[in-house]
């Protein structure tokens, strides 16, 4: 269950990582993380030097560093997972503050939460520096299928049409007087998923013929 | 939620990156197959929908609230092709554009919530639909079944991949209790609301729904004249 969506993580500006190519933004990323989790977890003077030269990308990018720290959000519910470990997993127990935790655990929790900021903080930089545009140039130059790019294009152009749906549906609910508390409410919330369904699906249609009356044969013009 | 990076080792998320890209390529073509060269539009809004349908909370109770993954709920709607795709690419932007999930943990976001939950979703669906009445009325049921199983059933695949690529250890029989508990309970909540949600739209356009199709090609045309 990931932290709410819905706003952009792009933050305008002209720096140095802003203008470099998408394509190559992403290969550096995937090596990055790649590189990461495949670090051992007790080489830890190896993950300072990592965050270093994260801090150092963030610096030459311009993006505020509270802009990137609101959004650290999304990591809530593995920081959870990883304050649990300790008590969870097997092998010699260590006391800590009166607590018994094990010490496979607490090197565990250290290594997952490490690499999971870094690759969420990584992950940020890109969004932060790169617009959805680039991004999807990027991806068809990365050899990803055209089809698939065609989707994922429809899919950024009209999330914002389809999330402020949901969103006037939600104001429409609450206006007459709807609070949503137990399950009895699951009944009008799926019923709005329906609708939204009908709604994207004809939109999508829609869509469909108008671009076949501008010509479309499958193919996006470049 | 969301596999972030560093939770499965290397070979494991390379594994199942191979996995989610050789799932995708099959999907591609029975994409076509399903929708034609409405393919880009239709599924880039279904994702659009399944996205805002994970925005959408349901309330428990005492302040705490969950919502849909969708795989089996976008396999019964627009098929199970079609589906697999909108679910990938929806993982794929969530990834990239929010930072949700891991980069390297993508491959396994893909194959657990994506290609599990289709694939089971799609199978326990067709399944039921053989047995139930072909009636459109049983589609929403058929539906709700294939959510109710293909939430554990992912739980347990991520126990699989975690006792093969698993960076902590912990005791596999706890983890496989706790998951398919805590999912089992989650795939109540998800059948609860594809049912709802699949009956909402098979009442009012059962024509959109991939998985009604057979059921109204079979259905003929009763006149009632009134008063007799």
């Amino acid at each position: 269950m990931g932290a709410p969506h819905g706003h952009k993580l792009h933050f305008h500006g002209h720096s140095w990582l802003h203008r470099l190519p998408a394509h190559v933004k992403l290969v550096a990323l995937v090596a990055f993380m790649l590189t990461v989790v495949a670090t051992p977890r007790d080489w830890y003077p190896v993950f300072a030097g990592y965050f270093l030269m994260l801090v150092a990308l963030v610096a030459i990018s311009h993006v505020p560093p509270t802009y990137l720290a609101k959004r650290m959000v999304v990591e809530v519910p593995f920081v959870v997972f990883a304050a649990l470990l300790p008590f969870v997993a097997t092998g010699p127990q260590v006391e800590v503050l009166g607590l018994s935790l094990s010490e496979q655990g607490l090197l565990g929790a250290w290594g997952l939460l490490v690499k999971g900021t870094l690759g969420v903080l990584a992950s940020l930089l890109l969004a932060a520096t790169t617009e959805p545009g680039a991004l999807l140039a990027g991806l068809e130059r990365l050899r990803m299928p055209p089809l698939l790019v065609q989707i994922m294009g429809f899919m950024i152009r009209y999330l914002d049409v389809v999330t402020d749906e949901l969103r006037r549906m939600h104001v429409a609910r609450e206006s007459r007087g709807f609070s949503a508390r137990d399950p009895r409410q699951w009944p009008v919330i799926a019923k709005s998923a329906g609708v939204l369904f009908i709604r994207s699906y004809e939109r999508g249609e829609r869509v469909h013929l108008a671009m076949l009356s501008r010509g479309y044969d499958g193919r996006m013009p470049r | 939620m969301h596999v972030p990076d560093g939770f499965l080792d290397a070979p494991t998320s390379v594994a199942t990156g191979v996995v989610a890209a050789v799932g995708i390529g099959l999907a591609l073509r029975g994409a076509r197959r399903e929708l034609d060269d409405r393919t880009a539009p239709l599924a880039g809004l279904v994702a659009t929908f399944i996205f805002a349908t994970q925005m959408l909370n349901f309330p428990i109770g005492a302040g705490t609230s969950g919502h849909l993954i969708g795989g089996a709920l976008a396999a019964v709607l627009v098929g199970p092709a079609t589906a697999l795709l909108c679910m990938s690419v929806v993982f794929l932007v969530q990834c990239l554009l929010f930072a949700d999930g891991g980069i390297t943990a993508l491959g396994t976001n893909i194959f657990l919530m994506g290609i599990v939950t289709v694939v089971v979703g799609w199978a326990v669906f067709r399944g039921l639909q053989m047995v139930l009445p072909q009636r459109v009325s049983s589609v929403p049921a058929a539906a709700a079944g294939a959510a109710l199983v293909s939430v554990p059933v992912a739980a347990l695949a991520f126990v699989g991949l975690y006792a093969v690529g698993g960076t902590v250890d912990i005791p596999l029989a706890g983890l496989t209790a706790a998951m398919l508990s805590v999912h089992a309970l989650i795939g109540l909540g998800e059948a609860a609301i594809t049912f709802l949600a699949v009956g909402s739209i098979v009442a009012v356009r059962p024509d959109l729904v991939y998985g009604a199709r057979r059921v109204l090609a079979t259905r003929s045309l009763v006149l009632r004249t009134a008063g007799r």
